[in-house]
């Protein structure tokens, strides 16, 4: 007897068919993040204009579908915004999480809410929140692009 | 008393406590019997006293029963003398000791130390490190894709600088022994010594050191039935006594001024502090049950498992088995990946079907990488598996493709 689809359409959809898994040679930041108890592994490539806004982005790597959907969903949602409003967004995927965030802050997360269950599987925290830490990370490490 | 091979599950507490679990992350660590977990309550509620030091009635039952837990690893792993097991937390606390006082002792600057490529991080960071302290220089041996070691990649990769070869007996990600006895004879006709790692090898198949003639072999209790925190180092009495002090501090002087101190003898010069009696005396019960069942019963359970997980796994398409297709060269151990699947996924999906299996690289990220692999997923068994475990880690795995969104 089949057993049933593990995870929600929204996250099989962008683990299958992810628009952002590519390289981007224009980016102009790029940094990598690991998860060493799965060994899930991405690479985050942006492209951030003077004004601060995320022109282009996408990520590399090998990694459980959590973690490259979530990484997917969050380009969507990054892609066109200013650094301020990722940053923003990136607290409140942590807000959801840590099963803190208010219904209408769950709406600002868009499809990024298909992950909130993961706040109930401790093990996989880690690969859902990969590409918002390391992209949080790549903010932090360079303030100024060039 | 004979266990019946029928019966193992009814010895082990965990199954009672979990029947619904499948568990199939032995290599991790195994589940302990209930004689063990009782030896360990017995000393801890009823005869705690510190063993060696002092002179009333149960202190000195502590001490013999700590050096009768000593002789029962002695016999175990047929080594020549007590003198040759230390006591340590477990084979990572083993292998750094022989990594810190061999670097201290024996290597030197331009030394080479030769590691395997499927070694365990706790086989490989220790030489690293060890390496970097003195100046020596870590080369690996690489095996086939299957997991095997050729004793002529052996014989060319030893050079004259070669002082120490760090291999285990068998890997935790191929399941396959390597021919520790051929390797160490190569190794010492080039004057290099033996660093065995037996913590697969030594809970599922007859050790004899004194037949493989390494010159230390590491491995922890855990993974043979006995509780967390026990581990042994067996070392060549000659070797060891060459070997300055690990830790230092009580238990392990002779004598002591405000200037110096003197070493007491082996064992017990590498077993500074108060020691942990309980997992000792723990482990010296998993060696007895082990006795008592005989590793003919458990290999033979090992092996009929192996071949009812292997020869079902073959018949399921996208599944690929890592190392050799031959079950017999598993024991007991199968490391695999899903086509279009993440070992993640898989072992997640396991879990929520209670099945217990290994995601990850096994803490063996280099071998991983020497494989071309980024992940893999493993089942590992022990004698007190069944075929209903078998078959049900099968059933799943057959439909894992199909909950992650593929047609076939």
């Amino acid at each position: 007897m089949p057993i049933k689809p593990f995870y929600n359409d929204i996250l099989m959809d962008h683990h299958h068919h992810p628009a952002h898994k590519h390289e981007l040679p224009d980016a102009n930041l790029t940094l990598r993040g690991v998860n060493p108890s799965c060994g899930d592994q991405i690479t985050l490539h942006l492209l951030v204009n003077d004004a601060g806004i995320i022109q282009d982005g996408s990520f590399t790597g090998d990694g459980c579908a959590i973690s490259q959907a979530s990484a997917d969903i969050m380009l969507d949602l990054i892609i066109g915004k200013d650094q301020t409003n990722a940053l923003h967004l990136c607290s409140l995927f942590m807000k959801m999480i840590r099963e803190t965030v208010s219904d209408s802050e769950l709406e600002e997360l868009e499809e990024a809410g298909a992950l909130q269950d993961i706040s109930h599987m401790p093990a996989r925290v880690k690969c859902a929140v990969l590409g918002w830490h390391t992209m949080e990370e790549a903010f932090r490490s360079q303030p100024t692009i060039h | 008393m004979l266990e019946s091979p029928d019966n193992f599950r009814k010895d082990f507490p965990f199954f009672a406590q979990n029947p619904d679990l499948v568990y199939l992350d032995n290599s991790a660590t195994s589940q302990a019997p209930s004689c063990v977990i009782d030896r360990l309550n017995r000393y801890e509620q009823l005869q705690k006293a510190s063993p060696f030091r002092g002179l009333y009635p149960l202190s000195v039952q502590a001490t013999d029963d700590y050096e009768h837990a000593r002789n029962l690893v002695r016999d175990f792993i047929h080594a020549g003398s007590g003198e040759e097991i230390i006591f340590t937390r477990n084979a990572t606390e083993s292998l750094n000791l022989v990594a810190y006082c061999a670097g201290n002792a024996l290597i030197h600057a331009g030394d080479e130390i030769l590691v395997g490529i499927t070694e365990h991080h706790s086989n490989m960071i220790p030489w690293q490190q060890m390496a970097r302290r003195t100046g020596a220089r870590v080369r690996y041996l690489t095996c086939s894709r299957e997991g095997a070691f050729n004793p002529d990649d052996l014989e060319q990769s030893l050079t004259d600088r070669t002082r120490l070869v760090a291999i285990t007996q068998m890997s935790n990600v191929f399941g396959q022994i390597n021919d520790l006895r051929t390797l160490t004879q190569i190794a010492h006709r080039r004057n290099a010594l033996v660093v065995a790692d037996g913590c697969q090898s030594v809970p599922h198949i007859p050790v004899n050191v004194r037949e493989l003639d390494v010159d230390f072999l590491a491995f922890s209790g855990h993974k043979m039935l006995g509780p967390t925190g026990i581990g042994v180092l067996y070392g060549k009495k000659d070797l060891l006594n060459r070997l300055p002090p690990f830790l230092t501090g009580g238990e392990m002087i002779e004598e002591v001024t405000t200037e110096g101190a003197t070493w007491a003898p082996l064992p017990q010069k590498f077993e500074a502090g108060t020691v942990n009696t309980g997992g000792a005396l723990a482990l010296g019960e998993a060696i007895a049950y082990y006795n008592r069942v005989g590793f003919d019963a458990m290999m033979a359970r090992e092996s009929a498992l192996t071949r009812r997980l292997m020869t079902g796994m073959a018949d399921i398409p996208h599944v690929q088995i890592i190392g050799s297709p031959k079950p017999e060269l598993h024991h007991g151990l199968v490391t695999f990946t899903i086509d279009g699947v993440h070992p993640h996924d898989v072992s997640a999906i396991m879990a929520d079907h209670g099945i217990a299996i290994r995601a990850g690289h096994h803490c063996a990220q280099p071998l991983h990488a020497y494989l071309g692999l980024n992940a893999t997923c493993r089942a590992s068994l022990m004698f007190y598996n069944t075929e209903a475990d078998v078959d049900a880690f099968l059933n799943i795995l057959s439909e894992i493709r199909g909950a992650m969104g593929y047609a076939d």
